[in-house]
């Protein structure tokens, strides 16, 4: 019955379908029109910042909100009015809401209970879930015996445990310090490819969005800005927002010089720079653009840059990070700039105060219209 | 330490004894005068003896009248348990038409005196032909007590989480199964707190009893006040000393009750 259940599941593509979904409190788009298919298997992150929506989204796939308008589908199934406890989804809070009245074993077995199993069926999946959680040992504990990390992974088993269709985490590492944040990264990652289950991950956090994801779901003021692979996101965003939210970038204005096939010419002030032509460009001569260039893309101008791309800056600081140092400069008619130097190495930085010449990589430069205009 | 710092201590410790012997002085009276060896109210005691505790506890109208404070109580206070717990939980939830109206309902018996309600439920109980029977004692105290479990309540389910109650239903679990496996355990602390605290009430309740109970179902108090209408020795005070005494007792179990929310975490919840 179970396996049959699976493989029912497994041969549908999309295992979750928000359609078109809206939600408002009084005139307020909390979550405005967003339509998002998720592929059975998936690690689909919902990323923006604070006020977003994220959440509103997540509790209208979970059921605990109605949506004002739109759809949901879960397992090919259109659950947009069945009631929470019928709708199989496995769901993380963001504080945990371990049942403070129960010790491990029966917070994880709880799902399983109301779904009557036998009691030896129920003792099996609990025991098997809770050694991949690496929670052996902990079966007998109070809640409030546990450790942050540990409720985490109490949470994370108890609704896994179920075998939901769907996973939902709602900033599940938020309350945890650096470096547990780090450690719990990995094992999420492990306990999706253990499961492979559906899962709907929400962060503020572009980071975390960015090594743990199939997918990235970009939401700004209860929109999707943009849906795509990590990858694809840090190097094409859509559009401004999604460019400074992700990652660290230098945004400048300027004005297309020249466009031929092969290259297109910048004005940024009274600077001229050239970039290599891409073919998804459509802009015309004079026209107005923003040019985003990451951190890591400026370096220290060498005599093999022959003066192309090159400007002179002043160093404004060194923000010293480890393994990289991050700079900040002052160059005429562009403003601040922040350019990134591998290695955390304080030998070869220009000291503060002192002008010196850098070199734009424009070969991965993002070019958007600029709306303002 | 400065004079200054001094003085306010001082200051301080002289208020809290002054506030102590104030609250207690009449208890104390009382507790005192039981004691006496001879038939007068004595204060201070002139002596020492237990025989007019003997003499309570061996006195049939207090040992009847007992039994029946320990029938009103039980039943009453369960009744307003099982009752302000339904309402603090409608409340608490549903925001319906005439909410209002039954929350000032709820405190009404705050406001309307005891005296009045005893009368009312005489006239009705007259009425009905249930003239000074238990059911018109026991509804008298059940609505005298039931606004203090609807508050001890009330007051447990703002301070549990909603999020567990949608954790469980995520998980598969029922409305019912929310409410028995979920809710109410975790709101059974206020729940029991609410319970004695209605004892305790309907335990020492004596203006509305008065109206409603005859001698066959008089309660403890009512059973005090005929005594000391007709002797003036010191049983009165024996008996007093033993009610205070049970009250102390269910206001302990009350705390340690109370005081488990902590233990389960709630409060932080
Ligand atoms: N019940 C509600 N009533 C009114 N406004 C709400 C309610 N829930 C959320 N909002 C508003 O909707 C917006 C989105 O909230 P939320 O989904 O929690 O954002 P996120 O999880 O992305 O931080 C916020 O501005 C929030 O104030
Ligand atoms: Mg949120």
């Amino acid at each position: 019955m179970m396996h049959q259940k699976m493989t029912a599941i497994t041969a549908l593509e999309h295992s979750v379908e928000i359609k078109a979904v809206s939600k408002t409190f009084g005139s307020f788009h909390a979550v405005n029109n967003v339509s998002l298919p998720i592929r059975t298997g998936e690690f689909v992150t919902l990323l923006g910042p604070s006020g977003c929506g994220k959440t509103t989204l997540l509790n209208m796939v979970a059921g605990f909100i109605d949506p004002s308008a739109g759809a949901i589908h879960i397992g090919g199934v259109d659950v947009t009015d069945v009631p929470v406890h019928l709708r199989d989804t496995g769901m993380v809070f963001q504080s945990y809401a371990l049942f403070p009245h129960m010790n491990v074993f029966d917070n994880v077995a709880f799902g399983l209970r109301q779904r009557k199993f036998s009691k030896s069926e129920v003792t099996h999946k609990v025991m098997q879930t809770i050694e991949m959680m690496k929670l052996s040992g902990m079966e007998g504990r109070r809640i409030s015996q546990l450790s942050g990390g540990q409720q985490q992974r109490v949470a994370l088993a108890r609704a896994i445990a179920i075998q939901p269709k769907v996973l939902l985490l709602d900033e599940p590492l938020s309350a945890l310090d650096k470096s547990l944040r780090a450690q719990m990264q990995v094992e999420l990652i492990e306990m999706h490819r253990n499961t492979g289950l559906t899962t709907i991950f929400v962060t503020h956090d572009q980071g975390e969005a960015l090594s743990l994801s199939d997918r990235i779901v970009v939401m700004n003021r209860g929109q999707i800005q943009q849906v795509a692979e990590p990858i694809d996101l840090y190097r094409n965003p859509a559009n401004g927002f999604v460019a400074s939210f992700i990652g660290e970038i230098n945004a400048l204005p300027a004005a297309i010089y020249q466009a031929s096939d092969r290259e297109i010419s910048l004005a940024i002030g009274n600077i001229r720079m050239t970039a290599p032509r891409r073919a998804e460009w459509q802009f015309g001569q004079g026209e107005m653009v923003q040019a985003f260039v990451r951190p890591e893309h400026i370096r220290i101008a060498t005599s093999a840059d022959a003066g192309c791309n090159v400007v002179t800056g002043e160093v404004l600081t060194h923000i010293y990070q480890g393994s990289h140092t991050i700079t900040r400069l002052r160059v005429d008619g562009l403003g601040p700039i922040e350019m990134r130097l591998p290695g955390g190495d304080v030998v070869g930085r220009v000291p503060v105060g002192m002008p010196t010449q850098i070199a734009f990589d424009l070969s991965q430069v993002i070019l958007l219209a600029d709306k303002s205009s | 330490m400065s004079k200054g710092t001094n003085m306010r201590s001082t200051l301080f410790w002289t208020a809290v004894v002054a506030i102590l012997v104030y609250m207690t002085l009449p208890a104390v009276v009382v507790v005192a005068t039981s004691f006496n060896p001879t038939e007068v109210m004595a204060f201070p005691p002139n002596g020492f003896s237990l025989r007019w505790y003997e003499k309570a506890l061996t006195y049939p109208d207090f040992q009847v009248a007992f039994k029946n404070s320990l029938i009103v109580m039980g039943v009453s206070s369960t009744l307003a348990m099982l009752l302000g717990s339904s309402f603090a939980y409608l409340i608490f939830h549903y925001n319906f038409r005439g909410r209002g109206l039954l929350e000032a309902a709820l405190w009404s018996p705050l406001i309307v005196p005891h005296f009045t309600t005893g009368f009312g439920f005489l006239l009705l109980g007259s009425h009905l032909n249930l003239t000074q029977g238990f059911a018109v004692i026991v509804m008298a105290h059940l609505l005298l007590v039931t606004p203090f479990v609807t508050r001890a309540v009330f007051v447990s389910l703002s301070n549990v989480d909603p999020n567990y109650a949608r954790a469980a239903a995520n998980l598969g679990a029922t409305p019912t199964r929310v409410m028995v496996k979920i809710t109410v355990p975790l709101i059974l602390p206020g729940m029991i707190g609410g319970w004695l605290i209605a004892s305790i009430l309907s335990l020492t309740e004596f203006t509305a009893s008065l109206y409603v109970t005859a001698s066959r179902t008089q309660t403890l108090p009512v059973a005090m006040y005929n005594y000391i209408r007709e002797y003036a020795d010191p049983t009165i005070s024996a008996i007093s000393a033993l009610l205070i005494l049970s009250t102390t007792a269910i206001m302990i179990i009350a705390n340690h009750f109370l005081g488990l929310r902590r233990i389960l975490g709630i409060d932080n919840g």
